[in-house]
């Protein structure tokens, strides 16, 4: 049992890093081992990279400061030797760093350049993306990366609780779809042909951080895009090509779309307007948003719905 | 740890379990067998409190709870006959194993509305989630807008009213009671059902595993029409019966204690 939530502003920016905070400490009791943003700020020249030198459950003990001191030094050492202009480095936490670069080349090579770094995790890439997870609640989360001034136009969230894979970062959602720029996804439920897609995308030259489930769909759909699909037909398509029972929402520069198996069987609930779409798993979380009495409504089996910023 | 989270009206302890807050609220207003309160700031197990207290020690027969804001499992288990009126939507699993209560809510609902519900009056003005009347035994249950899946999942007894569209695997293994559905219904309706009537007026997606038309009966239209206006739902419209075909499970065989004296 997982809650997602997911918040699209179509009139500006807003403090989207404190009210998904708000949404997901709402929905605490579906999942307290682990909470994760995707948020999107105003997009501009630099590369924002978010990543990760250890996991939090590993980044104390003998050494370690030094090793992580060392760690950091080598990635902007990588950045700028593979062309990175460094702009900024700063550490949110012992482990936990977010660098903006300019850099014009492509992102795969990197990506995979940096995670060559021992414990080294890149977890979005991108001009606007910013993936954000740990362990604990939303508020303790937010509160360890200041989260609560965080403005932009869209994000989502998701609070975990582990059933099939470790309470630790890299099974905390929500996943970057390596190697594509600012795309993330975060999921409720379960996929039963995970093993399947993996080897057939593994084979396509993608790589998984994690053994969760949920990776696959981030990268599923970033490789149909980029193939030159729209958002909306590659979450169609998933509909048809993924097993299980799943709703998940993915974001993307300019997107925020749903998705529900043809089962209905996990929860999700829409609030739209004229300024605001709210998607949540549970209406409380909505109703930390929107503090009023609203029409809200259940997707139905197979739905697939896009907004535009 | 209390406080946390305290914006959306929930806390919760230092294991990530719902804090209890067991204070009884100081917002309620009585009058003679009439009362009322706020629930805006109070915790599920405030408002429980105060609704259980009320109906069952103080003798009130009428209770209005103003904006339960979404908040679960409000209004479970009252097993005496009295009136709720929520003024506002109550989330999931909203007045479940019920015994008695006519409750009315004026908004809309999460999931499983009225789960296990034995007996009494549940009226939804707005629509719900999934699950709505799962399991119920008895009483009336009514949407007047659209719900989710599986609704009147393992349905044991009672009624079910949806004056909107209902979604895939409605009446899932029912066993007794009736579904009045005005809207469309989605697929694999009354899937593998053991009994029990399911009365559609929209287009049904698709029939589920042994669920086949039913023969209309003028007991059928005496039923929906004397619900209809029991409920003040106006004119009810035409529907189609469907029922259990009987072929999936093994009706005709007897119990093996009844084998037994047989033999």
């Amino acid at each position: 049992m997982c809650g997602i939530a997911g918040v699209i502003h179509r009139d500006g920016t807003a403090d989207i890093g404190a009210e998904l905070t708000a949404m997901l400490q709402a929905m605490k009791h579906r999942g307290p081992d682990s909470t994760g943003y995707a948020v999107y700020g105003p997009a501009d020249d630099l590369v924002v990279i978010r990543f990760v030198l250890a996991e939090p459950n590993h980044s104390t003990g003998f050494g370690m400061e030094e090793r992580l001191a060392r760690n950091r030094m080598e990635v902007e050492a990588r950045l700028a030797k593979i062309g990175a202009e460094v702009a900024t480095v700063t550490n949110d936490t012992g482990y936990a760093f977010r660098a903006t670069v300019r850099y014009s080349g492509e992102l795969k090579p990197l990506a995979d350049y940096l995670e060559d770094v021992p414990g080294c995790e890149v977890l979005s890439l991108g001009s606007s993306l910013e993936i954000i997870k740990d362990m604990g609640d939303a508020s303790t989360v937010s509160e360890q990366y200041g989260l609560g001034s965080f403005r932009g136009t869209h994000g989502v969230g998701h609070v975990r609780m582990a059933t099939e894979s470790e309470v630790d970062l890299a099974s905390a959602h929500p996943y970057w779809a390596y190697p594509f720029a600012d795309v993330a996804v975060v999921h409720n439920g379960q996929l039963t042909n995970y093993h399947q897609w993996r080897r057939r995308l593994e084979q396509s030259g993608h790589r998984f951080q994690s053994e969760c489930d949920s990776e696959i769909i981030a990268v599923y759909l970033a490789e149909k895009m980029s193939g030159g699909l729209s958002l909306e037909t590659s979450m169609k398509d998933s509909l048809d090509d993924l097993d299980g029972v799943f709703t998940y929402v993915c974001v993307t520069g300019n997107e925020l779309g749903i998705a529900k198996d043809e089962m209905a069987a996990k929860p999700l609930v829409l609030f739209e307007s004229d300024e605001l779409v709210a998607v949540a798993t549970e209406e409380v979380s909505i109703r930390t948003l929107v503090k009023r009495e609203v029409e809200t409504r259940d997707p139905y089996e197979r739905e697939v719905l896009v907004w535009q910023v | 740890m209390a406080g946390v989270g305290s914006r959306s009206g929930v806390s919760y302890d230092a294991r990530g379990l719902v804090e209890p807050h067991a204070e009884m609220p100081d917002n309620i207003e009585v009058d003679g067998g009439r009362a009322r309160f706020d629930a805006a700031d109070l915790t599920i197990r405030q408002i429980n409190m105060a609704l259980r207290k009320l109906i069952y020690n103080d003798g009130i027969v009428d209770v209005t709870v103003l904006n339960p804001s979404s908040k679960h499992s409000l209004a479970v288990g009252i097993l005496k006959r009295c009136r709720i009126h929520f003024e506002g939507s109550p989330g999931w699993f909203a007045c479940g194993l019920i015994d008695g209560p006519e409750v009315t809510i004026n908004g809309r609902v999460g999931w499983s509305l009225g789960e296990n519900m034995m007996s009494g009056v549940v009226v939804v003005e707005r629509g719900g989630g999934s699950l709505t009347g799962a399991a119920i035994r008895g009483g009336d249950l009514i949407v007047k807008g659209d719900v989710g899946a599986r609704t009147g999942i393992d349905q044991k007894g009672g009624t079910i009213i949806v004056m909107g569209d209902v979604g895939i695997n409605t009446g899932f293994m029912m066993q007794r009671g009736r579904q009045i559905i005005c809207g469309n219904a989605g697929a694999n309706l009354g899937d593998s059902m053991y009994d029990g009537q399911i009365y559609v007026a929209g287009r049904v997606s698709s029939l589920g595993v042994d669920c086949v038309p039913g023969e209309w009966t003028d007991a059928d239209a005496e039923l929906i029409e004397r619900k209809f206006r029991v409920h003040g739902l106006g004119k009810p419209p035409q529907f189609e019966k469907f029922v259990c075909g009987k072929q999936l499970h093994n009706y005709d065989s007897l119990e093996p204690s009844e084998r037994k004296l047989v033999i």
